[in-house]
Protein backbone atom coordinates (compact mmCIF):
# COMPACT_ATOMS: atom_id res chain seq x y z
CA UNK A 1 0.00 0.00 0.00
CA UNK A 2 1.15 3.50 -0.76
CA UNK A 3 -0.57 6.34 1.14
CA UNK A 4 -4.12 7.12 2.26
CA UNK A 5 -6.45 8.22 -0.52
CA UNK A 6 -7.05 11.58 1.15
CA UNK A 7 -3.41 12.56 0.77
CA UNK A 8 -3.53 12.09 -3.01
CA UNK A 9 -6.72 14.15 -3.16
CA UNK A 10 -5.12 16.84 -0.98
CA UNK A 11 -2.14 17.03 -3.33
CA UNK A 12 -4.50 17.35 -6.29
CA UNK A 13 -6.39 20.10 -4.46
CA UNK A 14 -3.19 22.00 -3.69
CA UNK A 15 -2.07 21.84 -7.33
CA UNK A 16 -5.52 22.92 -8.52
CA UNK A 17 -5.59 25.90 -6.12
CA UNK A 18 -2.11 26.99 -7.22
CA UNK A 19 -3.34 27.01 -10.82
CA UNK A 20 -6.40 29.00 -9.76
CA UNK A 21 -4.24 31.60 -8.00
CA UNK A 22 -2.09 31.84 -11.14
CA UNK A 23 -5.14 32.42 -13.35
CA UNK A 24 -6.62 35.08 -11.05
CA UNK A 25 -3.48 36.95 -10.03
CA UNK A 26 -1.21 37.12 -13.06
CA UNK A 27 -1.64 39.88 -15.65
CA UNK A 28 -0.14 38.05 -18.62
CA UNK A 29 -2.03 35.87 -21.09
CA UNK A 30 0.76 33.29 -21.22
CA UNK A 31 0.69 32.92 -17.43
CA UNK A 32 -3.09 32.55 -17.47
CA UNK A 33 -2.80 29.65 -19.94
CA UNK A 34 -0.09 28.13 -17.73
CA UNK A 35 -2.49 28.36 -14.79
CA UNK A 36 -5.13 26.45 -16.74
CA UNK A 37 -2.55 23.77 -17.51
CA UNK A 38 -1.70 23.46 -13.80
CA UNK A 39 -5.40 23.06 -12.95
CA UNK A 40 -5.80 20.31 -15.57
CA UNK A 41 -2.77 18.57 -14.10
CA UNK A 42 -4.32 18.63 -10.64
CA UNK A 43 -7.50 17.09 -12.02
CA UNK A 44 -5.45 14.35 -13.67
CA UNK A 45 -3.76 13.51 -10.37
CA UNK A 46 -7.17 13.23 -8.68
CA UNK A 47 -8.39 10.89 -11.45
CA UNK A 48 -5.32 8.68 -11.08
CA UNK A 49 -5.79 8.37 -7.31
CA UNK A 50 -9.49 7.56 -7.66
CA UNK A 51 -8.81 4.95 -10.33
CA UNK A 52 -6.33 3.28 -8.01
CA UNK A 53 -8.70 3.39 -5.04
CA UNK A 54 -11.51 1.55 -6.83
CA UNK A 55 -9.12 -0.51 -8.98
CA UNK A 56 -10.92 0.56 -12.15
CA UNK A 57 -9.44 1.69 -15.43
CA UNK A 58 -11.88 4.55 -15.99
CA UNK A 59 -9.71 6.98 -14.04
CA UNK A 60 -6.73 6.35 -16.28
CA UNK A 61 -8.89 6.58 -19.42
CA UNK A 62 -9.99 10.04 -18.30
CA UNK A 63 -6.39 11.07 -17.71
CA UNK A 64 -5.76 10.15 -21.34
CA UNK A 65 -8.68 12.34 -22.45
CA UNK A 66 -7.44 15.19 -20.24
CA UNK A 67 -4.11 14.98 -22.08
CA UNK A 68 -5.87 15.36 -25.43
CA UNK A 69 -8.02 18.24 -24.21
CA UNK A 70 -5.02 20.03 -22.72
CA UNK A 71 -3.11 19.75 -25.99
CA UNK A 72 -6.05 21.17 -27.97
CA UNK A 73 -6.66 23.95 -25.47
CA UNK A 74 -3.03 25.02 -25.48
CA UNK A 75 -2.72 25.09 -29.26
CA UNK A 76 -5.90 27.13 -29.76
CA UNK A 77 -5.13 29.36 -26.77
CA UNK A 78 -1.61 30.15 -27.91
CA UNK A 79 -2.84 30.87 -31.44
CA UNK A 80 -5.36 33.31 -29.93
CA UNK A 81 -2.62 34.93 -27.83
CA UNK A 82 -0.48 35.40 -30.94
CA UNK A 83 -3.45 36.84 -32.82
CA UNK A 84 -4.21 39.31 -30.02
CA UNK A 85 -0.54 40.24 -29.72
CA UNK A 86 -0.33 41.08 -33.43
CA UNK A 87 -3.38 43.35 -33.10
CA UNK A 88 -2.56 45.19 -29.90
CA UNK A 89 1.16 44.66 -29.34
CA UNK A 90 0.70 43.50 -25.78
CA UNK A 91 -0.11 40.36 -23.81
CA UNK A 92 -1.64 42.25 -20.89
CA UNK A 93 -5.37 41.42 -20.78
CA UNK A 94 -6.12 44.89 -19.38
CA UNK A 95 -5.21 46.48 -22.70
CA UNK A 96 -7.93 44.68 -24.66
CA UNK A 97 -10.61 47.28 -24.13
CA UNK A 98 -11.48 48.21 -27.71
CA UNK A 99 -14.30 46.46 -29.53
CA UNK A 100 -13.42 46.85 -33.18
CA UNK A 101 -13.74 44.36 -36.00
CA UNK B 1 6.06 4.42 6.44
CA UNK B 2 7.29 2.28 3.60
CA UNK B 3 9.40 3.23 0.62
CA UNK B 4 6.37 3.96 -1.61
CA UNK B 5 5.04 6.50 0.87
CA UNK B 6 8.47 8.12 0.99
CA UNK B 7 8.54 8.36 -2.81
CA UNK B 8 5.02 9.81 -2.81
CA UNK B 9 5.74 12.52 -0.25
CA UNK B 10 9.06 13.45 -1.86
CA UNK B 11 7.39 13.70 -5.27
CA UNK B 12 4.49 15.69 -3.83
CA UNK B 13 6.89 18.16 -2.22
CA UNK B 14 8.81 18.48 -5.49
CA UNK B 15 5.65 19.10 -7.53
CA UNK B 16 4.28 21.66 -5.08
CA UNK B 17 7.56 23.56 -4.78
CA UNK B 18 8.10 23.63 -8.55
CA UNK B 19 4.53 24.83 -9.16
CA UNK B 20 4.81 27.59 -6.53
CA UNK B 21 8.06 28.75 -8.12
CA UNK B 22 6.46 28.58 -11.57
CA UNK B 23 3.50 30.78 -10.74
CA UNK B 24 5.57 33.44 -8.97
CA UNK B 25 8.35 33.98 -11.53
CA UNK B 26 8.28 37.30 -13.28
CA UNK B 27 9.60 36.05 -16.62
CA UNK B 28 7.47 33.57 -18.52
CA UNK B 29 10.49 31.55 -19.66
CA UNK B 30 11.49 30.80 -16.08
CA UNK B 31 8.01 29.72 -15.11
CA UNK B 32 7.77 27.43 -18.16
CA UNK B 33 11.04 25.76 -17.15
CA UNK B 34 9.84 25.27 -13.56
CA UNK B 35 6.60 23.87 -14.93
CA UNK B 36 8.57 21.25 -16.87
CA UNK B 37 10.00 20.08 -13.53
CA UNK B 38 6.50 20.00 -12.06
CA UNK B 39 5.14 17.88 -14.93
CA UNK B 40 8.08 15.48 -14.74
CA UNK B 41 7.20 15.08 -11.05
CA UNK B 42 3.60 14.30 -11.97
CA UNK B 43 4.90 11.70 -14.41
CA UNK B 44 6.74 10.03 -11.52
CA UNK B 45 3.52 10.16 -9.52
CA UNK B 46 1.59 8.49 -12.36
CA UNK B 47 4.22 5.76 -12.45
CA UNK B 48 3.83 5.26 -8.70
CA UNK B 49 0.04 5.18 -8.98
CA UNK B 50 0.19 2.32 -11.42
CA UNK B 51 0.34 3.49 -15.02
CA UNK B 52 3.76 3.56 -16.73
CA UNK B 53 2.05 4.24 -20.07
CA UNK B 54 0.43 7.46 -18.86
CA UNK B 55 3.72 8.46 -17.21
CA UNK B 56 5.44 8.17 -20.59
CA UNK B 57 2.62 10.13 -22.24
CA UNK B 58 2.91 12.82 -19.57
CA UNK B 59 6.62 13.20 -20.27
CA UNK B 60 6.18 13.20 -24.05
CA UNK B 61 3.06 15.36 -24.39
CA UNK B 62 3.01 17.66 -21.36
CA UNK B 63 6.68 18.13 -20.50
CA UNK B 64 7.77 17.74 -24.10
CA UNK B 65 5.30 19.04 -26.64
CA UNK B 66 3.11 21.49 -24.71
CA UNK B 67 5.92 23.16 -22.80
CA UNK B 68 8.06 23.49 -25.94
CA UNK B 69 5.06 25.14 -27.63
CA UNK B 70 4.88 27.59 -24.73
CA UNK B 71 8.61 28.30 -25.04
CA UNK B 72 8.30 28.98 -28.78
CA UNK B 73 5.43 31.40 -28.28
CA UNK B 74 7.20 33.19 -25.42
CA UNK B 75 10.23 33.61 -27.68
CA UNK B 76 8.06 34.86 -30.57
CA UNK B 77 6.31 37.46 -28.43
CA UNK B 78 9.49 39.16 -27.16
CA UNK B 79 7.07 40.80 -24.75
CA UNK B 80 9.07 40.97 -21.53
CA UNK B 81 8.15 44.62 -21.12
CA UNK B 82 8.56 44.42 -17.38
CA UNK B 83 4.82 44.72 -17.10
CA UNK B 84 4.84 42.95 -13.76
CA UNK B 85 7.66 44.82 -12.13
CA UNK B 86 6.28 44.95 -8.65
CA UNK B 87 4.31 42.48 -6.61
CA UNK B 88 0.88 44.09 -6.97
CA UNK B 89 -1.30 43.22 -4.00
CA UNK B 90 -4.17 44.57 -6.05
CA UNK B 91 -3.97 41.34 -8.07
CA UNK B 92 -2.35 38.90 -5.65
CA UNK B 93 -4.68 39.72 -2.76
CA UNK B 94 -7.88 38.49 -4.46
CA UNK B 95 -5.98 35.61 -6.06
CA UNK B 96 -4.65 34.33 -2.76
CA UNK B 97 -8.05 34.85 -1.13
CA UNK B 98 -9.84 32.83 -3.82
CA UNK B 99 -7.19 30.12 -3.70
CA UNK B 100 -7.33 29.87 0.09
CA UNK B 101 -11.14 29.69 0.18
CA UNK B 102 -11.17 27.04 -2.51
CA UNK B 103 -8.46 25.06 -0.72
CA UNK B 104 -10.43 25.22 2.54
CA UNK B 105 -13.50 23.87 0.74
CA UNK B 106 -11.43 21.04 -0.77
CA UNK B 107 -9.98 20.20 2.66
CA UNK B 108 -13.46 20.00 4.21
CA UNK B 109 -14.65 17.78 1.36
CA UNK B 110 -11.62 15.48 1.53
CA UNK B 111 -11.47 15.04 5.29
CA UNK B 112 -15.19 14.47 5.71
CA UNK B 113 -15.03 11.78 3.02
CA UNK B 114 -15.36 8.30 4.59
CA UNK B 115 -13.03 6.78 1.98
CA UNK B 116 -10.34 9.36 2.74
CA UNK B 117 -8.23 7.27 5.16
CA UNK B 118 -8.47 4.13 3.01
CA UNK B 119 -4.92 3.18 2.01
CA UNK B 120 -4.27 2.75 -1.70
CA UNK B 121 -3.03 -0.64 -2.84
CA UNK B 122 -0.28 -1.08 -5.35
CA UNK B 123 -1.43 -2.02 -8.82
CA UNK B 124 -0.13 -1.73 -12.33
CA UNK B 125 -1.84 -1.82 -15.68
CA UNK B 126 0.10 -2.72 -18.78
CA UNK B 127 -0.29 -0.59 -21.92
CA UNK B 128 -1.91 -3.55 -23.67
CA UNK B 129 -4.73 -3.90 -21.14
CA UNK B 130 -5.16 -0.15 -21.05
CA UNK B 131 -5.41 0.15 -24.82
CA UNK B 132 -7.88 -2.75 -25.00
CA UNK B 133 -10.02 -1.12 -22.32
CA UNK B 134 -10.00 2.33 -23.92
CA UNK B 135 -10.76 1.12 -27.43
CA UNK B 136 -13.46 -1.31 -26.33
CA UNK B 137 -15.31 0.74 -23.70
CA UNK B 138 -14.58 4.32 -24.68
CA UNK B 139 -14.12 4.19 -28.46
CA UNK B 140 -16.67 6.97 -28.94
CA UNK B 141 -14.76 9.28 -26.62
CA UNK B 142 -11.56 8.49 -28.50
CA UNK B 143 -13.26 9.51 -31.73
CA UNK B 144 -14.55 12.72 -30.15
CA UNK B 145 -11.08 13.56 -28.85
CA UNK B 146 -9.57 12.95 -32.28
CA UNK B 147 -12.19 15.23 -33.84
CA UNK B 148 -11.39 17.84 -31.18
CA UNK B 149 -7.69 17.63 -32.00
CA UNK B 150 -8.46 18.08 -35.69
CA UNK B 151 -10.58 21.15 -34.95
CA UNK B 152 -7.83 22.54 -32.72
CA UNK B 153 -5.36 22.09 -35.56
CA UNK B 154 -7.64 23.93 -38.00
CA UNK B 155 -8.26 26.75 -35.52
CA UNK B 156 -4.56 27.14 -34.79
CA UNK B 157 -3.74 27.29 -38.51
CA UNK B 158 -6.51 29.79 -39.19
CA UNK B 159 -5.70 32.08 -36.25
CA UNK B 160 -1.96 31.86 -36.69
CA UNK B 161 -1.90 33.03 -40.30
CA UNK B 162 -0.26 36.33 -41.00
CA UNK B 163 -2.70 38.99 -42.12
CA UNK B 164 -0.94 39.82 -45.40
CA UNK B 165 -0.64 36.20 -46.39
CA UNK B 166 -4.39 35.68 -45.99
CA UNK B 167 -5.23 38.56 -48.30
CA UNK B 168 -2.63 37.38 -50.74
CA UNK B 169 -4.19 33.92 -50.73
CA UNK B 170 -7.69 35.30 -51.18
CA UNK B 171 -6.72 37.73 -53.87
Amino acid sequence: MIVPYGHVLSLAGIIFCLGLVCVVARRNLIMILIGVEIMLNGAAIAFMGSGLLWQRLEGQAFVLFILGIAATEVSVGLALVLHAYRRSGSVDPDTYNVLKG
Amino acid sequence: MNVYALIFYATAALITAATVLAITRRRAVHSVLFLVISFLGSAMLFYLLGSPFLAALQVIIYAGAIMVLFLFVVMMLKAEHGEENKFPWRFWGPGLLVGFLFFAAICVAVFSDPSGPVPLNLAMVTPKEFGRFVFEQYWLSVEIISLLLLLGLLAAIHLGKERGRVEEGQG
